[in-house]
């Protein structure tokens, strides 16, 4: 049980009176921007780096983690309230819970979500507390081959598995991979991809493409639709009580959204829409009361995803606390976060900085408390957020993202990048390429760079190293399988009509 | 395949495959004239970036090929034309906000910027706008700016206060 002891520790660093002021400051903000459309934790802790420069790292990181709990919270309000998911997480929360908040039950529809969000989080975090260490047992018989297989595995799931179109996910991943190559090489001197602007030698900040994807590509595909409709904010109904039936309708969906979204988050593919997608396919499936979804809400419908997104939202950290691996855009600015400390995470990181890392997952386990707290008395308050004028929210989004960008270096072509990447964003949004790997690219792509290089150091310029090591062509494998197995199923099944098929088995 | 419509070519989706081609030639054409020191010359700094021209430029196949066969856009964007009213106001605005940022100043620029996004989103009272886009902009600036620490480049008007 060194995993409690450890544990313990960690309490002791996240219940200083400032650790939990962090904390309450983190679970606020980001239930705040969940809640709003358009923001994200993503943007927020973007915006939110340069208090690496001012605060040492326990702090920020408690901050940010906060943050990103309190999004997946927030989130599920905007859902149920306004149809409008605040995160893609979400969506499928907007499925039923908007229903049920148009019958009348939206009460309930919030307490569901908040306390399924408590349950898959707690138990999520106590996944991680345990897993973490095994995790890290494993990864430090990783070579450079085995690194950079994981890394490309992980690129394929997260940009080609997971999204509506392989081709277009890869398509942001390589554009991120190009952005992250910008600047001077490390390990040579080399100035790459710099077209001699001065400004380029030091790269790109993933700030400037963070904000420029998130905020200022969002306002103008938001400015450009501005015919396509305009939301409507359910008045809350219902008591925020669940009933007997409600309580026990709930509890199994929480659970089994709980196992579903941790191992898939916790995957070095990672992701939040897929497990609540599958939770909620489960829920219908299982419902005794199939003939609720979709016409006036049924509970297991919120519920079950919404638990499952949180526990993927544990899951996530998982392999970016242990391996250094990011599988979100979130994790990856989190990632950026600790290299500004000049802090490697990695298998590593849990000795080097253990009072970092367990102090973090005490704070996750508090935070927690504090969120259900937040969003379930307070939930009026939220309702109140989300009644801030469209004009007046996207205004004050752009002058962020000034403030977030200009203040890296008072430079003029930080803005003007930052809106060619909004641009860029705008075109990815109207034309269905995902941004996420954009940004996961550009972290962990001069990541995978250095263990590719590592590793043909190593075997003298021989690329066999891949094949010939059993654990990294394994998961080089796996990689390729992903790519083109849904591919080649889909050819193989048009080819053959399978006897099921034919007229008349429906 | 058993669908017989002939799917039309896709104009928007062709520009951008092709568009895409035209970027890995670029990241190839820069790699290419790199100087590397024959130290490096097995696994040096241009490996990974002629992996990415590589990727770049099957994706961009890809993507032509999905182009003729009738694009990918999503008919829910199809359906909804671009309004170009508003982006042109954000675009004047962020412009606007380049060229003045330097010399009047975050707060002041910002509360133009302000305006001129929420105009795009369909608000018509600017005085109102201004005002409140001056005091977010205010706040933000000795609030947020200053407990960061990021210098965002007061101008005359945030002198004038003592920042």
């Amino acid at each position: 049980m060194e995993a409690l002891s450890s544990l313990a520790g960690g309490f002791a660093v996240a219940l200083t009176p400032q650790n939990l002021l962090w904390c309450l400051l983190g679970t606020t903000l980001g239930t705040a921007i969940g809640v709003l459309p358009g923001l994200g934790p993503a943007l927020t802790i973007a915006l939110l780096l340069p208090i690496t420069f001012k605060v040492d790292p326990t702090a920020a990181f408690i901050l940010f983690a906060g943050i990103y709990y309190g999004a997946m919270y927030g989130g599920s309000t905007t859902s149920i309230l306004l149809n409008t998911p605040g995160e893609s997480a979400t969506i499928v929360t907007a499925l039923e819970g908007n229903k049920m908040a148009r019958s009348g039950r939206g009460g309930a529809a919030l307490s569901t979500a908040a306390i399924g969000s408590f349950v898959a989080g707690t138990i999520g975090t106590l996944g991680i507390t345990f897993l973490a260490p095994v995790v890290v047992d494993f990864a430090l018989k990783f070579g450079p081959a085995e690194y950079f297989a994981l890394m490309v595995l992980a690129f394929v799931t997260v940009s080609a598995v997971l999204g509506s179109s392989a081709v277009r996910g890869l398509t942001s991943l390589f554009f991120g991979i190009f952005l992250g190559l910008i600047g001077i090489d490390l390990q040579t001197g080399q100035a790459r991809f710099t077209f001699g602007q001065l400004e380029l030698l030091d790269g790109v900040n993933v700030i400037i493409v963070a904000v420029g994807l998130f905020a200022v590509g969002e306002t103008f595909y938001v400015a450009a639709r501005r015919y396509a409709g305009k939301d409507e904010i359910i008045p809350l109904k219902g008591s925020l009580y669940m009933t007997r039936e409600e309580w026990s309708r709930s509890w199994k969906p929480w659970l089994r959204g709980t196992a579903i979204g941790f191992p898939i988050g916790a995957m070095p593919a990672g992701g939040a829409e897929v497990p609540t997608f599958l939770s909620y396919w489960m829920e219908k499936k299982l419902s005794k009361r199939p003939e609720e979804f979709g016409t006036t809400g049924a509970i297991e419908g919120v519920a079950g995803p919404e638990a499952a997104n949180n526990a993927s939202a544990a899951g996530v950290l998982v392999p970016m606390l242990t391996l250094g691996l990011p599988t979100s855009a979130t994790a990856a600015i989190m990632l950026s976060a600790f290299q500004s400390y000049g802090i490697n995470p990695g298998p590593m990181l849990l000795q080097s900085q253990p009072q970092l890392v367990w102090g973090l997952i005490a704070s996750l386990f508090i935070g927690n408390v504090m969120l259900l707290v937040l969003n379930l008395p307070l939930v009026g308050l939220w309702v109140r957020i989300l009644k801030i004028p469209p004009p007046l929210l996207y205004a004050g989004i752009l002058v962020f993202a000034t403030i977030g960008t200009y203040g890296i270096s008072n430079s003029p072509v930080d803005l003007v990048l930052l809106y060619v990447i909004g641009a860029i964003g705008f075109l990815m949004r109207r034309f269905d390429f995902p941004t996420a790997p954009v940004v996961i690219g550009m972290i962990l792509g001069p990541l995978a760079e250095q263990e590719l290089r590592r590793a043909m150091t190593i075997s003298n310029g021989d690329a066999s190293v891949f094949i010939t090591q059993p654990l990294a062509a394994a998961l080089l494998f796996l990689a390729g399988a992903a790519v083109v197995g849904p591919k080649l199923y889909q050819f193989t099944r048009r080819q053959t009509p399978r006897p099921e098929n034919v007229p008349g088995d429906a | 395949m058993a669908d017989q419509s002939r799917p039309s070519l896709a104009w928007p989706e062709l520009f951008i495959g092709i568009g895409l081609m035209l970027f890995a030639g670029l990241v190839w054409w820069q790699t290419a004239t790199m100087p590397v020191s024959p130290m490096y010359a097995k696994v040096g700094p241009t490996i990974f970036p002629y992996m990415t021209a590589i990727g770049l430029f099957f994706l961009a196949v890809f993507l032509i090929g999905f182009s003729v066969r009738g694009g990918w856009q999503p008919a829910d964007e199809k359906e909804v034309p671009v309004d170009w009213g508003p982006i042109a106001f954000v675009v004047a605005g962020l412009v606007l906000n380049v060229g003045l940022i330097g010399t009047i100043g975050f707060t002041l620029s910002s509360t133009i910027l302000f305006v001129l996004v929420a105009w795009a989103f369909g608000s018509r009272n600017p005085l109102r706008d201004a005002a409140i886009g001056f005091v977010f902009a205010l706040v933000s600036f000795f609030g947020f700016a200053k407990a960061l620490g990021v210098n965002i480049g007061g101008g005359w008007f945030e002198n004038l206060l003592g920042a």
